[in-house]
C-alpha cells in the first residue's frame, strides 16, 4: 500500500495505459462481432466457417500471439498494436458468437412482423435484430472487457502491459507490495469497467429493464405475493 | 379485388401446401380462410403480400401481378397481423403502432400522432402508450398488433389467427372491435382461422380449405352451413349445426313484455317475472346489471338490439340471471323485455326451416 501512494504519478500512467491497452481491443471487438454477426448471421456456411476461426483463435495462447504477430505484419516486437491486435482477435471472437446466439433468440413472430410490415432484410437488421442482440451483446462485452483487463498484463513481458510491468519489476526486485499494487489497481479498473458496460447496457436496453419496475408497482404487485414476503423477511432480519 | 389465378405451392421436400387455387376476393369484403391445421392458409395468405412466392400461378391484386411490384412497396400498403402480434419487444406501444408510418418516410412526432389515432380506434387507453410489449396482457398485445397493422390506412388487411392465443372472453371482445371496425372503414380483410365458428361470424366469404391445400367451397356463411358442397365441409360444419343456424334468423315477429317505469333508484322492477329480479340500465346504454335484492348485483349482460339474431338473443335470455332480455328499439330506446317463453315461437319456426 505505502509503494502505491508514494509512487501513485507513476501507478497513474500505467492505469491509463492499460485502460487504452483493454477498452479499444474491446470496442473494436464489439464492432467487428456485431459486423460480422449481422451480415452473416443467417447464412449457415459463413457462419460456421466464423465460428470455427473464433473457436481456433481462442485456443491460442496470448503470450505466444503477441509474440507471432510481430513476424506477421512486420510491427516491433515492443510495438503496443501487437497487444492490441491480439486482443481485439480475441474480443471479437468471443462476441461473434455471443451475436450469432442472440440473433438466433429473436422471436420468429418478430421476424415475420418485420418482413410483413415492409422491412427491407438490411434495414431489418439493423432497426429490428441490432437492437434486439444488445442485451445478450452487452453481458459479453463485460467478459471480454474484464478478460482484457487481465491479459493486458501478460503483455508485460514483451515489454507493453500497462499494470503488468508492475509485476515484472516487482518480481525481479522482489518487492510484494509493487506486485500487490498492480494486483490492487487492476482489479479496481475491471470493476469499474465492468460496471461502466452494465451500466450504459442498461441505458441502451429500457425494454429490458422496464417490466419489473411497471409491474411491482402497480397492477401486478398483489398477484405476486412471494416477493413482498422476501422483502419483509430481509427487513426483520437486517 | 385479390385474385389467385390457379396458384400452387409446394416446398422443397415435396409438401403440396396449396393446389390449383382459384379464389376472387372483393374490394371491402371480409374473407375468412378456415381449414385444419397445416392445410396451406397461411402460405396462401403469405402469397398476397409475397412473402411466400407461387410455384405456379399468379396473383393479382387489382388486375396487378404482384410479383411485378416491389415487395417492400407492397407490403407497405399491406396491413398484416399476426398469431402472437409479433409486436417489436424493443419498441413502446406508440412506436410499434407508428411502424409503417415510420418506413414510409414519416418523422417521429408525425408517426406517434398517427398511432395515438390509431390506438384510439381500437379502443386501447392512451395510457399504454409509453409500455413496452412485455408490460401488456395478450388482449392487449393483440390490439396493439391490429392497431399497427390499421395505423398507415392500408387498403387490405391480412390477419393470421390473430385472436387464437387468448382466452375465449377477450376473443369474442376483439372478433367484436373487429367487426365494428370492419363496419367503420370497409377494409378488404382476409383472415385464416382454424375455428369454424369464428369464420362463420365474421366472414362475408368463406374459403373453406382441406389438407394438400384443395379448396372445398368457396360461399357466403349461411351457404356454408346449409348447403356444404363436399363431405369434407358438412363433416367441419356438423357440430352445433342447428345452433349455429340461429345466427342467420333475425329477430323479427318477437313478442315482447312493456318494460315499467324506473323506481327513484333508477331500478326497474318486474313483478311479471315472479323472481324478484330488478334491472339497472348501465351509462352505456349497452348491458345491464341484474339484482334480486339478496345476492350481489350480476355482471353487465348485453342489452339485445332490433338488428341482433336469434342467437344472439337466446344466448342473452339463457346467461341473463333474471331469464331475461331487455331489448331496445330502432332510436335505441330501452322500452321492453323477453323470456324464452317469447322465443319459443321463432326457435320452432327457425329448426322447422332449417331441418
Ligand atoms: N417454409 C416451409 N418449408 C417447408 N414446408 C412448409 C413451409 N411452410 C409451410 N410448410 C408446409 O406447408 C403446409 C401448409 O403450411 P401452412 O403454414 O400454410 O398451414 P396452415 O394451414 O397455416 O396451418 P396452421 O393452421 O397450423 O397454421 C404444411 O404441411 C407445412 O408443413
Ligand atoms: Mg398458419
Amino acid at each position: 500500500m505505502n509503494w502505491l501512494l508514494a509512487n501513485f504519478p507513476q501507478t497513474w500512467e500505467l492505469t491509463t495505459a492499460h485502460l487504452y491497452l483493454s477498452l479499444v481491443p474491446t470496442v473494436i471487438g464489439v464492432v467487428l462481432a456485431l459486423g460480422l454477426g449481422l451480415i452473416f448471421g443467417n447464412r449457415p456456411r459463413s457462419r460456421a466457417v466464423i465460428t470455427s476461426i473464433a473457436s481456433a483463435v481462442f485456443t491460442i495462447p496470448s503470450l505466444a500471439l503477441f509474440v507471432v504477430i510481430p513476424s506477421l505484419i512486420g510491427t516491433q516486437i515492443l510495438d503496443p498494436l501487437n497487444v492490441l491486435i491480439a486482443l481485439s482477435l480475441y474480443s471479437s471472437s468471443l462476441l461473434v458468437r455471443t451475436v450469432f446466439d442472440a440473433l438466433d433468440a429473436v422471436a420468429p413472430e418478430v421476424l415475420s412482423a418485420a418482413e410483413a410490415l415492409g422491412y427491407s432484410p438490411a434495414r431489418r437488421r439493423v432497426f429490428v435484430d441490432l437492437p434486439l442482440a444488445l442485451g445478450p451483446l452487452a453481458a459479453g462485452t463485460r467478459v471480454a472487457a474484464v478478460t482484457n483487463v487481465s491479459l493486458v498484463s501478460v503483455g508485460a513481458v514483451i515489454g507493453v502491459g500497462g499494470l503488468g510491468q508492475l509485476f515484472v519489476s516487482g518480481y525481479q526486485r522482489n518487492y510484494p507490495d509493487q506486485i500487490l499494487a498492480g494486483i490492487i489497481m487492476i482489479l479496481i479498473l475491471a470493476l469499474i469497467l465492468d460496471r461502466l458496460i452494465a451500466v450504459g447496457a442498461r441505458l441502451a436496453t429500457p425494454w429490458l429493464h422496464q417490466g419489473a419496475t411497471a409491474k411491482s408497482s402497480t397492477n401486478n404487485a398483489p398477484r405476486n405475493p412471494s416477493i413482498s414476503t422476501g422483502a419483509n423477511t430481509e427487513g426483520v432480519s437486517s | 379485388m385479390i385474385t389467385f389465378e390457379s396458384v400452387s405451392k409446394s416446398y422443397p421436400g415435396g409438401t403440396r401446401a396449396v393446389d390449383e387455387l382459384n379464389l376472387e376476393i372483393a374490394t371491402g369484403s371480409f374473407t375468412v380462410l378456415v381449414g385444419p391445421s397445416g392445410c396451406g392458409k397461411t402460405t396462401s395468405m403469405r402469397m398476397i403480400n409475397r412473402m411466400v412466392t407461387p410455384s405456379s400461378g399468379r396473383v393479382l391484386i387489382d388486375g396487378q401481378d404482384v410479383s411485378g411490384i416491389r415487395a417492400v412497396t407492397l407490403r407497405l400498403g399491406i396491413g398484416y397481423v399476426l398469431q402472437n402480434a409479433g409486436l417489436f419487444p424493443h419498441r413502446t406501444v406508440l412506436d410499434n403502432v407508428g411502424t409503417v408510418q415510420r418506413l414510409l418516410g414519416l418523422n417521429k412526432a408525425q408517426a406517434r400522432a398517427k398511432a395515438y389515432e390509431a390506438l384510439e380506434r381500437v379502443g386501447l387507453d392512451a395510457s399504454l402508450a409509453l409500455r413496452y410489449p412485455a408490460q401488456l396482457s395478450g388482449g392487449q398485445q393483440q390490439r396493439v398488433g391490429v392497431a399497427r397493422a390499421l395505423a398507415a390506412d392500408p387498403p387490405i388487411l391480412l390477419m393470421d389467427e390473430p385472436f387464437s392465443a387468448v382466452d375465449p372472453i377477450v376473443r369474442l371482445e376483439l372478433q367484436q372491435e373487429v367487426q365494428r371496425l370492419q363496419a367503420e372503414i370497409k377494409k378488404t380483410i382476409v383472415m385464416v382461422t382454424h375455428d369454424i365458428d369464428e369464420a362463420l361470424t365474421l366472414g362475408d366469404k368463406i374459403a373453406v380449405l382441406a389438407p394438400g391445400g384443395v379448396l372445398q367451397q368457396y360461399a357466403d356463411p349461411l351457404s356454408i352451413l346449409t348447403r356444404p358442397a363436399t363431405n369434407f365441409v358438412s363433416s367441419l360444419v356438423s357440430k352445433d349445426r342447428g345452433f349455429r343456424a340461429l345466427s342467420f334468423e333475425s329477430l323479427t315477429g318477437l313478442s315482447t313484455t312493456e318494460l315499467p317505469a324506473p323506481d327513484t333508484a333508477g331500478r326497474i322492477h318486474l313483478p311479471t317475472l315472479g323472481n324478484g329480479f330488478s334491472a339497472e340500465i348501465n351509462h352505456d346504454a349497452a348491458t345491464v346489471c341484474w339484482s334480486d335484492g339478496v345476492t350481489v348485483r350480476s355482471a353487465p349482460q348485453p342489452i339485445i338490439r332490433p338488428g341482433d339474431s336469434l342467437r344472439t338473443g337466446l344466448d342473452a335470455v339463457l346467461a341473463s340471471p333474471s331469464s331475461a332480455a331487455l331489448l331496445a328499439d330502432h332510436d335505441g330506446n330501452i322500452g321492453s323485455y323477453f323470456t324464452l317463453a317469447d322465443l319459443q315461437p321463432l326457435l320452432s319456426k327457425a329448426t322447422r326451416v332449417s331441418s
